[in-house]
């Protein structure tokens, strides 16, 4: 035992020098990187659902002078893991992420400047609304945020803590609820009641959707672009935008740390021209420049948005810290009662 | 992002070790080597999530894994993890024999088939299965979101295992022995239990353990097919995903080292039953 202990003291120490010298190398061939003959290479990292979207952005961009010489690495994945692999240190002179706390790890990193939201549009480059999807016909009638817990109707939102996107559909829930005259205990209690109507709390929006098309459950929450997205693919699904519901809003910028500043400027500037807001508006966005869409998109009479609860500093400790937010709660709630 | 798959080289690791005891050449410049390599890629990275772990000290460890939520995925994981490696224990070698003993037709196509549960990503094997034995099952087979389901994925993903330790053994196998006892009168299941059982078990067991650490770890498919309710259908990996996405990565590193002293504790036990089984022969 004696030996083999020593065996792994050392083994330790020599792989941590090890390490050492494969950061060092790594450093330095990327410094070595950078423009090649007049191109930029501009690195996009964003969360999943705009991607089709960007494609489209990015083809157009190119074709302006600003655009003219630069090259784009994009990145795609679940939001959360975005923010949390260049906080790690992934290269970006873009991000755009589905909520706001993930651009915020970035600031808290030194990673974004903290005035990324100061221009006019908040920083914020598309909206989007949580709706209730239902099966083609809403046999059920399902329309409102009081539907959604009658008996026998199974619900699909992913679960919040493994999904920060699915914290917007439980905020809209919470906040429709208080719009329809409940009291902040009486919303914390309609969460508790329907998440007793989820049957199965997926890992992320898209998974939900897999189930949810996958023939499980009643009705689904979910972004109205991910619900546009899911017609546009030909399920068999409808959707309803409740009356009070929370407007979703995806923040983009520019990193700090950003070889190339000006070009991704332009671009992030780019996102909010007509033609970029027009592109994300046919994905299902609602643009946040008003573009003459080819698309229409009702505004609810009780939009809401995250500000009403105090932001999403409040928002998260309040409903998402994984201890003793009400979610949690809810959560270690759904053993011990019974269901349905 | 995955949860640390770390729980499975651990895992993988010391059955190598022991079959590898002495190095025919020299042995401190390939011991160094070996040392470098296993620190960068096992132990300085399981030395961080361990460390990690308590930050919060120990009392703080201790509530991250026994919050209710935490606790239910472990018990869930471990328990469907025994199952799986049991069943695998026994198709396994029922698998490895008829595919080196029995002249099935389609052996050949059997044999390459068997390890494409490793090759194919869990995550499509999740929803495969779950398109298969799920709500619109056109089996009429609805095992999705329940305990049930977790089982299944887990049988599939660890399926290789213990048909691919015990192949190789059965094939060295010496069959004179075999012949040589049933001549002298040995009925069927004597030579099974006085000649194969015992040659094969070391094997049987090594497999059996992969497996179960390999369980324990799973996230892919299962996150499809359990429905993730905590408490009831969520296991420990997608538990950790959730630590992870509300920034609690103290606590998925608490939850994960639960796992590997798991895994640890399986490994060292195999280990010792096999020493006491060896010294006993």
């Amino acid at each position: 035992m004696g030996t083999s202990r020593k065996f792994a003291t050392a083994g330790i120490a020599l792989g941590a020098a090890a390490a050492l010298g494969l950061t060092g190398c790594s450093g330095s061939s990327a410094s070595a990187g950078g423009s090649s003959g007049g191109k930029v290479k501009l690195s996009l990292v964003a969360y999943s659902t705009p991607q089709a979207a960007y494609e489209k952005i990015i083809a157009a961009f190119q074709k302006t002078p600003a655009g003219k010489n630069v090259e784009f690495t994009q990145s795609y994945g679940a939001s959360g893991d975005q923010s949390r692999a260049v906080a790690a240190g992934l290269p970006a002179d873009v991000v755009e992420f589905s909520l706001a706390p993930d651009m915020k790890r970035l600031v808290d990193a030194n990673l974004v400047a903290p005035t990324w939201d100061q221009n006019q549009y908040k920083g914020i480059v598309t909206d989007s609304v949580v709706a209730i999807v239902t099966r083609t016909g809403n046999p059920k009638g399902i329309k409102d945020w009081p539907d959604l817990i009658k008996p026998g109707v199974e619900v699909i939102t992913p679960n919040p803590f493994t999904s920060g996107g699915a914290r917007w559909n439980v905020m809209a829930a919470y906040g429709g609820t208080v719009a329809e005259g409940a009291s902040d205990a009486q919303a914390q209690a309609y969460l508790g009641t329907l998440f007793k109507h989820v049957p199965v709390q997926d890992d992320s929006a898209r998974a939900s959707l897999q189930t949810f098309t996958g023939g499980k459950g009643d009705a689904l929450l979910s972004y109205e672009n991910d619900a546009i997205f899911a017609q546009q693919n030909g399920q068999a699904v409808d959707y309803t935008v409740p009356d009070n519901t929370i407007k979703i809003e995806n923040p983009a910028a520019v990193t700090s740390t950003s070889k190339h500043p000006t070009q991704a400027k332009a671009f992030l500037d780019f996102l909010y021209t007509d033609t970029a807001q027009k592109i994300f508006s046919d994905n299902g966005y609602r643009p946040v420049v008003a573009a003459d869409a080819t698309r229409t998109f009702p505004t609810p009479s009780g939009l809401f948005d995250i500000s009403k609860f105090g932001g999403w500093d409040a928002v998260t400790t309040k409903f998402f810290d994984a201890t003793n937010g009400v979610l949690a709660k809810i959560e270690q709630g759904l053993g011990v009662a019974t269901t349905k | 992002m995955s949860p640390p798959p770390s729980s499975e080289i651990a895992a993988a690791a010391p059955p190598r070790w022991r079959t590898a005891r002495r190095l025919p050449f020299g042995t401190t410049l390939t011991g160094g080597l070996l040392l470098i390599y296993l620190s960068v890629i096992v132990m300085i990275p399981l030395g961080a999530v361990i460390s990690r772990s308590t930050d919060s000290g120990w009392s703080g460890f201790w509530d991250q894994v026994t919050a209710p939520t935490a606790w239910a995925a472990l018990k869930l994981t471990v328990v469907a993890s025994v199952i799986v490696a049991l069943i695998n224990l026994v198709m396994g070698t029922l698998i490895a024999w008829v595919l080196v003993r029995d002249k099935v037709p389609g052996r050949q196509v059997f044999d390459t088939v068997i390890d494409l549960p490793f090759a194919l990503p869990t995550i499509v094997a999740g929803l495969t299965l779950l398109l298969l034995y799920g709500p619109s099952s056109p089996l009429g087979l609805d095992l999705a979101y329940a305990r049930t389901g977790v089982v299944v994925a887990l049988l599939f993903v660890t399926l290789p295992f213990v048909v691919r330790t015990v192949q190789p053994v059965l094939l060295e196998l010496d069959r004179d022995m075999e012949e040589a006892a049933a001549s002298l009168g040995a009925s069927p299941l004597t030579v099974f239990r006085r000649i194969i059982l015992p040659t094969i078990a070391p094997a049987m067991a090594a497999g059996t353990t992969l497996a179960f650490a390999r369980a324990l770890s799973e996230f892919g498919s299962t996150v499809l097919i359990s429905g993730n309710i905590p408490l009831k259908t969520q296991v420990a990996a997608v538990n950790i995903f959730g630590q992870i996405e509300s920034d609690n990565t103290t606590g998925a590193a608490a939850i994960s080292t639960v796992l590997l002293v798991v895994a640890l504790v399986v490994l060292v036990l195999l280990n010792v039953i096999q020493r006491w089984v060896a010294r006993r022969d």
